[in-house]
């Protein structure tokens, strides 16, 4: 029985290195391919004819001029007369023309009537929302709170919130459908799901699930917004079949891609907590209202990390709006509820008179079994960011208008290993073939299948060819909450070390050795610690005669090469010009632990867009909506803004490496470094400014209101 | 849109607004060049008017010149990609905001999502396929690769070529030039912090190297 377990430390080649993507020249080049931009031949251009009303019931719709329209050839009610629409921008009529503009000619000429409904779009404010709108998720209560009250010497109260944010992948949501034969459709999605979408996709067209090839080289962003085939997928391949089979390449427009294919929940929470004078927690409780469109939202991790609070009383509602569908954003609900427990703790520290810091790991327990990891992680937070000689006690910074300030946060996430499949296959001539279903959404899951197969062989990372993206290649799971390194590089290893040890049993006679006195490494196949019985690994192949080995290794299987649970911290040093209401930051630290790291490099890239990404939420990011009209203001990249390369301010990552974390296996990296910086970036302009800015994004409107409500920016605050 | 009638003529190429204005009550008399362009004398310079049908143009892509039919209404980008699968500028924010679509045309990194083809005739334009060398990545886009300057790499191109622009203009940035003059491209991965480390990397080889334009 094979023992599958990581190499040591210092026997590592390529695992835990700082290497480049693999697929880096390809696209600096342009050379990558991504759905956009595959362009098949005789291939049509759809388009989705939408709802512009939030809440209406379609009275009648006439495609009658569009299908006269020459260039025209296909057109398919997707939702027809009768039908209630729930939110603005929703499919109504599909469209498939032979170039662009006709397509845009055809969406202009057909007539669609509504019957208008009342809708609800906005919920920051509960009270202005009907009751029937409102569904109470779900409460809780633990220990005794109205004796942790009592017992608290001190109790703050306080109200956060975040807005929705959308997605806004870069390469908006849609795909290239086509049917080969009167019943195998070929697919070209934009997806993180390329062993499953076809599957969704057959189900919906009433064929077998094998008869859907899907393809996918690379992919513009997810962010967890791409799971499924949605209805554009199913109307695509539709349009596809009534226009003979022909390639239809039906991509969203940028206003849709904002208003419908991507939405994070908002969240509000009234909150109040209780502390004796020493910092002691002692009851926690919060009333929390947010919404993800129709019909809602699931339950929210409140209080967050310190989930042990002795003394909780918590009620939660679910407001249904008439918004495009919530869909998972990298750790979903977390980094809200991040926001709303780092915020009350920090403003608890504060009336406290106490350093964040001390506070945190004051009450570390409650952050139950990893609370030792977030201690130290706390204290290398603090070092890099130089807390002591930077932070001062609440609005008390130095004089001017500028105003500095620290800010902290922490987080966790499980991202435990998906399923995954892998084949590897070692051909007599010396070449390797790596084939799995996954998908590299640009976090470098082909470089890491690559170093882990050129790891376990022993070979230079150019020796290994690697496939992905083909859902005719072994399956494996999509590729959400930091799931997949876990998953692929445990079905790697496995599949590598089986292939090896078919080799190793090939070769042992003519090194005169049993295949467990040999290792493969430099290239070489030898007799463990003696390099000089050994032969090149093309001379090895070279035994298999003419038949390669193919080796499919499982995740789950034996032995544990990868795990859940990881922590975090992130500290925020920010500068808010008081007279602008401008938030300006000066810079980010994060201390992550993922396990044990595959590629330093990549993973690293990972927690700085993690903190970018959290940048744009913090300052900038909201889906805006019109009370009026029901619809999204700002379905652009002027007006829902992303923070360019001049508003990220100095960034440092530093990864929790080595005994008490390699040995813990392979751990999903993207979701965590993303939940923490909107909390620690609030606390920070808090700490500067000497009063709460309550709601993200902290824009200058909101930063100069609360400044207003303390007294004015020239106030002392 | 009448109120842009108020704009003041300024003459380029040879055509104000206004003299255009007055040169298309002569359509009927016209004569056309090829299908769907014609052609008018103003103000002593021959100007050729597109439309409304599909045009023949010529541009000069990556320094070869390349003919393509294309609407008037018809964006440099999507000439790019749907007419001449140069694929490399990406479609993203199609109103000038994110970048991702930027080509230099005539040495100026523009964004080619609002451009149209028919104004790019004559003009020199580099996408990104057309910036390795014998097969060889140029310093800017192995910078990108040494620093991880990329995720999922849909903005990446983009971003190549406007770092490309910006490093032929400022060979040696501060760091303060870099974030004021990249401010024009945006990436949704967050790989600024990739992205500031390949320009410093590109900078200091082009100048090692005593290369402007690599």
């Amino acid at each position: 029985m094979a023992e599958y377990k990581w190499p040591e430390a210092n026997k590592r080649v390529h695992i835990g290195k700082r290497i480049s993507r693999i697929d880096g020249p390809d696209k600096v080049s342009g050379k990558a391919k991504y759905t956009f931009d595959i362009n098949r031949p005789g291939m049509l251009w759809g388009k989705i004819v939408r709802s512009p009303f939030a809440h209406a019931k379609i009275v009648s719709i006439d495609t009658s001029a569009a299908e006269k329209m020459p260039g025209v050839k296909a057109v398919k009610v997707i939702q027809g007369p009768g039908t209630e629409i729930q939110w603005a921008g929703d499919e109504i009529v599909g469209i498939a023309a032979v170039d662009k503009g006709t397509a845009e000619d055809a969406a202009r000429a057909i007539k669609i009537q509504f019957e208008r409904l009342p809708h609800v779009v906005i919920e920051a404010d509960l009270d202005k929302v009907p009751a029937d709108r409102r569904n109470p998720t779900a409460d809780g209560k633990t220990g005794d709170p109205d004796k942790g009250f009592s017992e608290a010497e001190v109790t703050m109260e306080g109200l956060y919130g975040n807005a929705m944010i959308t997605h806004c992948c870069l390469e908006s949501h849609g795909q290239i459908a086509e049917w080969t034969d009167e019943s195998n459709v070929l697919l070209h999605p934009s997806t993180q799901s390329v062993s499953s979408v076809g599957g969704q996709l057959a189900q919906s067209l009433k064929i077998p699930a094998g008869n859907v090839h899907v393809k996918m080289d690379y992919i513009g962003g997810g962010f967890g917004s791409k799971f499924q085939i949605d209805r554009w997928g199913v109307e695509c391949a539709n349009l596809s079949k009534q226009a003979g089979g022909k390639p239809v390449k039906l991509m969203l427009e940028r206003d849709s891609e904002l208003m419908v294919a991507g939405a994070r929940p908002s969240i509000y929470s009234k909150v109040k907590v209780g502390a004796k004078k020493d910092g002691t927690i002692t009851a926690w409780q919060s009333e929390t209202w947010g919404t993800g469109g129709m019909p809602g939202f699931g339950t929210l991790p409140i209080p967050y990390v310190f989930t042990n609070i002795p003394n909780q009383l918590k009620k939660q509602l679910s407001v249904a709006t008439n918004n495009g569908q919530a869909r998972a954003w990298r750790a979903p609900n977390h980094p809200q509820c991040a926001l709303i427990t780092m915020s009350a703790l920090e403003d608890m520290a504060a009336a406290l008179k106490m350093d964040p810091v001390d506070f945190f790991i004051k009450n570390i327990q409650l952050t139950g079994v990893r609370a030792n990891v977030y201690r130290d992680e706390l204290l290398k937070g603090a070092e890099m960011i130089e807390w002591k000689k930077n932070w001062h006690p609440r609005g008390e910074g130095a004089a001017g208008s500028i105003k500095r300030g620290l800010g902290l946060s922490i987080h966790t996430w499980g991202g435990q290993p998906h399923a995954s499949d892998c084949d590897l296959t070692i051909h007599p001539d010396g070449a390797v073939e790596l084939k799995m279903g996954t998908q590299d959404l640009g976090t470098g899951t082909r470089t890491v299948l690559d170093i882990v197969a050129a790891e376990t062989l022993g070979l230079p990372l150019d020796a290994i060819k690697v496939m992905i993206g083909d859902n005719r290649y072994p399956p494996s799971g999509s590729s959400g909450g930091s799931t997949t390194v876990g998953g692929v590089s445990s079905s790697t290893r496995r599949a590598a070390v089986d292939a090896l040890n078919q080799l190793l049993a090939k070769v042992a006679p003519d090194l005169k050795a049993q295949p467990d006195q040999l290792e493969a490494t430099g290239g070489k196949i030898q007799v463990i610690g003696d390099a000089s019985r050994s032969m090149t690994w093309k001379q090895a192949c070279a035994k298999l005669g003419t038949q390669p080995i193919t080796a499919r290794g499982k995740q789950p299987g034996q032995g544990t090469l990868a795990s859940s649970n990881v922590g975090g911290v992130q500290m925020a040093d920010v500068s808010v010009d008081t007279e602008t209401g401008i938030v300006k930051i000066n810079k980010l630290v994060a201390v992550q632990d993922c396990g044990l790291v595959i590629d330093l490099k990549t993973a690293e890239s990972q927690v700085y867009g993690a903190m970018i990404m959290g940048v744009c939420y913090a300052l900038f990011e909201e889906k805006i909506m019109d009370e009026r009209t029901g619809r999204m203001l700002n379905p652009n990249m002027e007006f829902y803004k992303l923070a360019g390369i001049g508003d990220i301010g100095q960034m440092q990552v530093h990864m929790m490496t080595g005994p008490g974390y390699d040995d813990r296996g392979v751990i999903g990296l993207g979701e965590p470094p993303t939940i923490s910086p909107g909390a620690a970036i609030a606390n920070a302009v808090a700490n500067a400014i000497g009063v709460r800015v309550g709601t993200l994004p902290l824009t200058p409107d909101k930063v100069l209101a609360a400044l207003g409500a303390k007294g004015g920016s020239n106030a002392k605050v | 849109m009448s109120s842009s009638d108020d704009m003041p003529d300024k003459p380029s190429s040879g055509v104000s607004r206004r003299s255009f204005l007055k040169g298309t009550g002569l359509v009927i008399s016209v004569p056309l060049v090829s299908p769907g362009v014609r052609a008018i004398t103003v103000q002593g310079a021959e100007v050729k008017i597109f439309g409304p049908d599909k045009a023949p143009i010529s541009l000069t892509i990556n320094g070869a010149p390349r003919k393509v039919t294309v609407e008037p209404r018809t964006t440099l980008l999507d000439t790019l990609r749907n007419e001449l699968d140069l694929t490399g500028a990406k479609p993203v924010c199609d109103r000038a905001t994110c970048g991702a679509c930027t080509v230099i045309m005539d040495g100026k990194p523009i964004y080619s999502c609002s451009v149209l083809a028919i104004d790019a005739e004559g003009k020199k334009i580099t996408t990104v396929e057309g910036l390795e060398q014998n097969g060889k990545l140029h310093p800017i886009q192995q910078a990108f690769v040494d620093n991880d300057a990329q995720q999922c790499g849909f903005c990446t191109p983009g971003f190549v070529v406007a770092c490309k622009a910006f490093l032929d203009k400022n060979p040696s940035p501060t760091p303060e030039q870099v974030q004021r003059g990249l401010g024009g491209n945006l990436c949704r991965c967050g790989t600024y912090i990739g992205i500031r480390a390949a320009v410093a990397q590109a900078a200091q080889s082009q100048t090692k190297g005593g290369r402007k334009n690599g």
